[in-house]
């Protein structure tokens, strides 16, 4: 089985984002980016599948700047065995992201293709699906276990009231949540071993993608600002805050 | 044009994410129906056609729509807004939702808009990015504006005052591509964590899993649903539905009780919004303390039994 991993570039979840004065959108100028945490879960996976026997290739795919190469070293570093760098200094919405990544699978013909449910800077959460859709596959979204079958795969998912399992026909494309797996570290023998593998470099342009963006930001603003408020000494001061002050309970 | 909004499943009364959605199709304006789908789905329909400000309930009832598959549900939702000619299309940013929206928009070869909290004109919105620490005012070039719809966001349209008819629809039958092997849901007699008035969120402080009863017995002293933050979700404490925060659910309740949740922005970004925040915390650094209305720091094991029997 040949798997397919999208893994994207973002601002690294412990960064304190910053709205610039001018509204146009966040400060990204020197600050740290890494591999948005549910693309390492989804890299880990396919490394999993692939420990396990099941997975034969794991073909890491990134759409973005030429900087993005890092992000695909890591997973490569993690346990892909090659990258595919579809490159544009272009915004890309999450819409183009599913029609370059179509193209990728119209070349590669992998049998899954895994991505994480949201990348945490627009938090969109729609890439997978939208992929499942253009490809007409089955879609596996919110994952929290993964069991391939003979022609199909086994897809646990994460719902608001618990857990579902569905079985989905392959080709598939399956999203990650968090308790999919637990990302490992890439030793550095396997981060030097990585910098040996090949990234193939492609451009929407060749890949007769149109990415030109749907939705224009107007402005970016800070949220409303919630102040810290007391301290009370004491659960009989908190019950009397609550009962006489906030009057909530 | 148009609204066309789409349910979440229920086989009775509208879920209380469709009524929020409702209420943010009247922040656009605009003729509104309503898309019912699953199986047995004939009273949902009636109630979701009285729910206000609808004009017409559309349903379409079939065994291959029981389950929520988006591979069956996709199809279906664009033929329907293909035949109606609607210019919005919204769900609620439910885990249902938000796994098939972008299937549609896809297929519509629509950009959809993402978890909007606020409507500034019928093709402008505002959406949280970065875990809700920025939020976006974005503008559609598309003709359909395809939508989901974050619940804590906008006022839930009332249950009756409206007045449509229930038209049904033929089904596009099944896609082939999935189908439902089982679910294990949390069973609780306490209120839906989405739809509840006051919220007991126990963190990485409680220890362990074992520790949650004492929250229990808290909430049910204030007729409150039990959440947690992702870090005793990731320590096995409690299942996944309990989860607050940018991965998980976002709620807004009247009273959030945060015990030994030290206030990541992950966890922030998923109840900041509620009106009233306590804090109960040994480590008086803790963040949660810097958003809470009022903060008690000592130690959760002694604070929160007290708090259960001073509510008597």
């Amino acid at each position: 089985m040949k798997v397919l991993v999208a893994v994207k570039r973002v601002v690294d979840y412990n960064v304190k984002v910053r709205v610039k004065a001018d509204g146009s959108g966040v400060e990204l100028a020197n600050v740290k980016m890494s591999m948005n945490p549910f693309d390492e879960i989804a890299v880990e996976e396919a490394v999993r599948l692939k420990e396990a026997g099941k997975a034969t290739e794991i073909i890491v795919v990134s759409i973005g700047p030429t900087a993005a190469q890092e992000t695909i070293r890591t997973g490569l570093a993690m346990g892909g065995d090659r990258g595919v760098l579809v490159q544009t200094d272009a915004e890309v919405q999450p819409l183009a992201v599913a029609k370059l990544l179509k193209a990728v699978v119209a070349k590669e013909s992998p049998d899954l293709v895994i991505l994480g449910k949201q990348a945490i800077d627009d938090d969109s959460n729609q890439t997978g699906q939208a992929l499942a859709a253009l490809l007409g596959w089955g879609q596996g979204t919110f994952a929290s276990k993964v069991v391939p079958g003979d022609g199909k795969m086994a897809v646990t998912r994460e719902i608001d009231g618990g857990l579902e399992t569905v079985d989905l026909k392959l080709p598939a494309v399956v999203t990650t949540d968090l308790r999919l797996n637990e990302p490992r570290y890439a030793s550095l023998p396997n981060i030097m071993k990585a910098k040996k593998k090949p990234i193939e470099v492609l451009d929407p342009a060749g890949l007769g993608v149109d990415i030109t963006p749907r939705l224009t930001t107007l402005k970016v603003a800070e949220p409303p600002k919630r102040k810290g408020g007391v301290k009370v000494a004491s659960v009989a001061e908190l019950v009397a805050k609550l009962r006489d002050e906030a009057r909530v309970i | 044009m148009s609204i066309l909004v789409i349910a979440e499943p229920s086989t009775g009364a509208v879920k209380k994410p469709t009524l929020t959605t409702l209420g943010a199709a009247a922040k656009i304006g605009g003729e509104t129906h309503v898309l019912v789908v699953g199986q047995g789905v004939a009273d949902a329909a009636k109630a979701a056609a009285a729910a206000a400000g609808v004009t017409k309930a559309l349903v379409a009832d079939g065994a291959e729509y029981a389950q929520g598959l988006a591979e069956n549900l996709a199809p279906l939702v664009v033929a329907a807004v293909k035949a109606g000619g609607y210019g919005h299309v919204l769900f609620p940013a439910t885990t249902f939702g938000k796994n098939l929206a972008p299937r549609v928009a896809a297929l519509l070869d629509v950009q959809q808009i993402s978890e909007i909290s606020g409507v500034v004109s019928a093709d402008t919105f505002e959406r949280p990015i970065y875990a809700g620490n920025a939020i976006a005012t974005v503008q559609s070039a598309d003709a359909i504006k395809v939508i989901t719809v974050r619940g804590t966001a906008f006022e839930a349209a009332g249950e009756t005052g409206g007045a449509g008819a229930v038209e049904s629809l033929s089904g596009t039958g099944d896609a082939g591509l999935s189908s439902f092997v089982g679910a294990e849901l949390t069973k609780s007699e306490r209120p839906e964590l989405t739809s509840a008035r006051v919220i007991v969120s126990g963190g990485r402080g409680m220890q362990s899993g074992d520790n949650f009863p004492m929250l229990d017995a808290l909430a049910d002293k204030l007729g409150a649903a039990v959440g947690a933050s992702r870090a005793a979700v990731d320590a096995g404490f409690v299942p996944n539905d309990y989860q607050v925060g940018q991965t998980g659910k976002i709620v807004a309740p009247e009273l959030y009780i945060a015990v030994g949740i030290s206030g990541a922005i992950q966890h922030l970004a998923g109840m900041k919004d509620s009106k009233v925040i306590v804090a109960i915390n040994k480590d008086e650094e803790a963040p949660m303390f810097q958003v809470a209305d009022y903060g008690i720091v000592g130690d959760l094991f002694k604070i929160v039994p007290e708090l259960t029997e001073a509510l008597g």
